[in-house]
């Protein structure tokens, strides 16, 4: 019977099949973890005194409650709190007591656990990756099916390696024809959710698929399927084409030589096949996307920057106006900005800082406005400032800083003030997800730029010109 | 986990639609290494004002609000980040059971493997609740039923799963530990076709 690319990854994980009483057993390839949904995890295995089943398919890192600021000149870090930095320490202690590999202070390879999974090639087509964390959803650009889940399924992975799953339906999201110049991969995928809905996922995995798609960057795809969940989605997916393949080729995990050729037949194959059948179709049109935004307080109230902000339908919606500063009848284009924040596990790649750094170029972030570029690893911070793309954003205005989660959580101390309005490339505009009374316009690298420049929210392409041209 | 089979209580109503997890618990407390204590922080933004005062204009601070376990909420309840911490607080808050017509997947199943009642309700009857706060419930996890003061019922469905676990407070890491053998089978198959 023909199937879906989920249908393929979940039927090759599948330990003991689900009954009308019981979930399936699903097995977990990789399990990623961070400091913060891990510690009453490791917690449990030592209070029931389990082992860690299989500790080689564990990768840690430290990013949500780390500094993004330097280490001082005695090597100590410029916490937060004295809890982050105990938070971190426990990490490490959990780390060496259950023979976890980490990606600590001292690792070239440190960064946002949704950047650094694919660096390392530790996320590849077909596996099935979870962590204690909903963005997990980014690796599904590579062809796995990976998912969010919370600190007690942590312990049953770390006790098991397995999960307890109802299989989730499958909704095909075809996106058709190609973005129109100076349109990317936040504007597509905020469009998506607008079009969709903020709840218009879920129950469902996603798959991105047609000609748009195909034409994205890993980068760009990362992109889209690491906001799969803020439409509700468990999972977003694409199906690995040459694209993937090439991308991983010769990154530290991934198999080499015969190796490869093998791995790379066998990735072939995770296709939804035709004539696969999904619970749930839906049609984009690419060419039919702008420079997209947020005027509210959940990622589904986006729509493009020059067009007027739609009436409130409720109570609910007038008070994500009002908490906004946002006005019915007029664009989000030409709003005044406060804060632009270039980075998360959706836009720290070093293709996002490229674009920023394109429309920065030359150029300086306008008085009164603070910009913060933080690439989300040790690898993106390097090929950066190889690229002296640091040197650009010293010259605009900009701070250049230390890899980490920073200003999307808003945990480890980078934060907005009460009222400001940030535009940030992350991924969630909920009330103070960026500091209490923040204002948060979720926005591309380009649009963030472009807007740190204006002091205002305002159209990359006006700050692209040769792509316009 | 203690088995759970019924819940009696007075309903508050939390009328706002996609209460995501960051409301339910600001980011800023999780740095937490534990699962307890989280009751004083939860809702902490909304609930309480710049002074520390509680907040006159959240719901759940009204006298007729207090101790009510059974919250009422708009449609998409705990959407957003996956932390596990948000259904801690609520139960260290007093919350023991959440009924909405759309309860967001990760928070559903972090809350049901923690004994809150996350319940999906029809769209109906959700909003006929929603308009009536105050009302005496009482859930019937066994039956799948809520019962209404005036006899009345609404049905509502568990994964089986998660109702068996909660009627006889099965542990489900230690259900997934007597599947060893099995796990052990797969890898081995796993690693014979590589």
């Amino acid at each position: 019977m023909a199937r879906t690319l989920f249908e393929k990854v979940w039927d090759a994980h599948v330990v003991a099949a689900e009954t009308a009483d019981t979930p399936a057993i699903l097995y977990v390839d990789l399990h990623l973890v961070h400091e913060v949904t891990s510690p009453q995890a490791f917690d449990e295995l030592r209070a029931r005194g389990l082992p860690l089943r299989r500790p080689d398919l564990v990768l840690a890192t430290l990013d949500h409650s780390t500094p993004t600021l330097p280490a001082h000149a005695d090597g100590s870090r410029p916490y937060a709190n004295a809890e982050a930095q105990a938070q971190v320490a426990q990490l490490e202690s959990n780390c060496r007591e259950f023979g976890v590999e980490l990606h600590g202070w001292d690792s070239a390879d440190r960064g946002i656990v949704h950047v650094i999974g694919p660096e390392l090639g530790a996320t590849r087509p077909g596996m099935t990756i979870v962590c204690g964390d909903s963005h997990t959803s980014t690796h599904g650009a590579f062809g796995a099916l990976a998912f969010g889940i919370g600190t007690t399924e942590v312990g049953h992975v770390m006790a098991t390696q397995c999960l307890l799953q109802r299989k989730p339906k499958t909704m095909a999201i075809h996106v058709d024809g190609a973005l129109p110049p100076g349109v990317g991969a936040k504007d597509l995928i905020l469009h998506i959710i607008g079009t969709i809905g903020v709840d218009g996922g879920t129950g469902y995995v996603l798959e991105y698929r047609g000609a748009a798609i195909e034409a994205l960057s890993m980068d760009e795809r990362m992109t889209v399927c690491n906001m799969s969940i803020e439409a509700g989605a468990r999972a977003g997916m694409i199906a690995p084409d040459e694209t993937t393949f090439a991308w991983l080729k010769g990154r530290p995990r991934a198999p080499q030589g015969a190796d490869w050729d093998a791995a790379v037949a066998q990735w072939r194959t995770l296709r939804s096949d035709d004539g696969a059948r999904y619970d749930r179709e839906v049609r984009i049109d690419a060419a039919a996307v702008k420079p997209t935004v947020t005027y509210g307080t959940h990622p589904g109230m986006a729509i493009a920057m020059d067009t007027p902000v739609p009436a409130a339908a409720n109570a609910q919606e007038r008070r994500a106006l009002d908490y906004m500063r946002s006005e019915a009848g007029k664009p989000m284009q030409g709003t005044p900005v406060d804060v632009v924040f270039v980075g998360s596990c959706t836009n720290s790649r070093l293709s996002d800082l490229r674009e920023a750094a394109r429309v920065l170029h030359g150029r300086r972030v306008a008085d009164g406005v603070r910009m913060l570029v933080v690439p989300g690893s040790e690898a993106v911070r390097r090929d950066a400032e190889a690229e002296g793309l640091h040197h650009v954003f010293a010259a605009a205005g900009a701070e250049w800083r230390v890899p980490g989660c920073s200003m999307c959580i808003a945990m480890n101390g980078d934060l907005a003030q009460p009222g400001q309005l940030v535009v940030s490339t992350s991924n969630r505009n909920f009330e103070g997800r960026q500091g209490k009374g923040a204002r948060t316009v979720l926005a591309s690298p380009a649009t963030a730029a472009a807007s740190a420049i204006a002091g205002r929210i305002a159209d990359p392409r006006e700050y692209l010109v040769e792509v316009a041209a | 986990m203690k088995p759970i089979t019924r819940l009696h209580s007075r309903t508050a109503v939390l009328p706002d639609e996609n209460i995501d997890t960051d409301r339910i618990i600001p980011a800023r407390f999780l740095t937490t290494t534990t699962r307890t204590g989280l009751g004083r922080l939860c809702f902490h933004d909304w609930r309480y004002q710049a002074d520390g005062s509680d907040n006159p204009a959240f719901p759940l601070n009204r006298p007729e609000a207090r101790g009510c376990a059974i919250v009422v909420a708009g449609r998409n309840f705990g959407c957003g980040s996956s932390r596990e911490h948000a259904p801690w607080a609520l139960l260290d808050y007093g919350i023991k059971a959440v009924l909405c017509s759309e309860i967001a997947d990760i928070f559903r199943n972090n809350a049901l493997k923690n004994g809150l009642l996350a319940i999906v309700i029809d769209e109906v009857e959700h909003r006929w609740l929603l308009k009536h706060p105050g009302i005496e419930l009482s859930i019937d996890v066994r039956e799948q039923a809520i019962e209404l003061p005036d006899g009345g019922r609404i049905r509502f469905q568990l994964e089986p799963f998660a109702r068996h676990c909660l009627l006889n407070g099965v542990d489900q890491l230690g259900y997934l530990l007597q599947h060893a053998e099995a796990i052990t089978a797969y890898e081995q198959r796993m690693e014979a076709a590589a």
